[in-house]
């Protein structure tokens, strides 16, 4: 599977938003950032690899070890934050549009 | 994919449209919007008052899971069956003031129609905070969680 992820799905996840905070103050290595989380070590990799490719966590080899640190430039694209706004919207007109698909008008 | 809910919110202004493209005729959209018992069951509130017409109020009760109580209310300057409803937004003490709200109904095919709703805030402040409400308390739940584990670590 190769899809091309885009920023907003990166942060409609709770957990992947608790990462960026926390690499938000300082780069940190897949084992650090996971000592964090009480989730299965290869769920937090899964985060990681979908934060890396839509591109708001930049990879940097250091000796032996990778660190994480955030993309500020991709970090901008969401700083405005509409997207969970919008999702809101989308989620109570998804609601009305279900509810109205089964009205009966009584009569 | 293309997007069913839209958002645009320009940099600098004080307003934003929302629109929404429904696999529902005209009528019925504009029915959700009008009978208390549907706009409760949609927009997750109770409806304490809804009075359709042009100087009618309406007013929600909404509580949240902890058991608080917070209060919606407005005045409707016009309404336009099918068509067109004005009318005014608070969400009682809080900082967000209070909002005007444009609705435009439109049919597009007999079974499909258009929401387009325009939301004008009295500053350009306000309209940011109410924008970034739903982020702010998904970050906050992160951040709880966060602790939470952090404090189990201890």
């Amino acid at each position: 599977m190769n899809l091309r992820r885009d920023v907003f799905q990166a942060i409609a996840d709770p957990t992947r938003r608790a990462i960026l905070l926390l690499v938000a103050s300082q780069s940190l290595t897949a084992g650090a950032i996971a000592a964090n989380f009480n989730t299965a070590r290869p769920t937090v990799s899964k985060h990681l690899q979908i934060l890396t490719e839509c591109e708001l966590l930049e990879q940097k080899q250091n000796g032996r070890e990778i660190f994480y640190h955030t993309n500020a430039k991709k970090m901008k694209e969401i700083a405005d934050f509409i997207e969970p706004f919008r999702q809101m919207w989308d989620d109570r007109f998804n609601k009305l549009e279900d509810i109205m698909k089964n009205y009966k008008p009584k009569e | 994919m293309e997007l069913k809910t839209k958002v645009n919110a320009e940099e600098g202004q004080q307003q934003l449209t929302i629109t929404r493209e429904f696999d529902l005729p005209l009528d019925l959209l504009f029915k959700a919007y009008v009978e208390p018992e549907i706009v409760e069951q949609w927009m997750g509130t109770k409806v304490l008052k809804l009075e359709s017409k042009k100087h009618g109020s309406y007013q929600f009760e909404t509580t949240d899971p902890k058991g608080n109580k917070h209060c919606f209310n407005g005045v409707i300057h016009e309404f336009s069956p099918g068509q067109r409803i004005k009318r005014t937004f608070e969400m009682e003490n809080t900082p967000f003031g209070i909002q005007l709200e444009i609705y435009e109904f439109e049919s597009l095919t007999v079974g499909t129609s258009r929401l387009n709703m325009q939301v004008i805030y009295e500053s350009v402040a306000q309209r940011d905070q109410v924008l970034k409400m739903p982020f702010a308390q998904g970050i906050n739940m992160a951040h709880n969680r966060l602790q939470d584990i952090v404090s189990k670590l201890k």
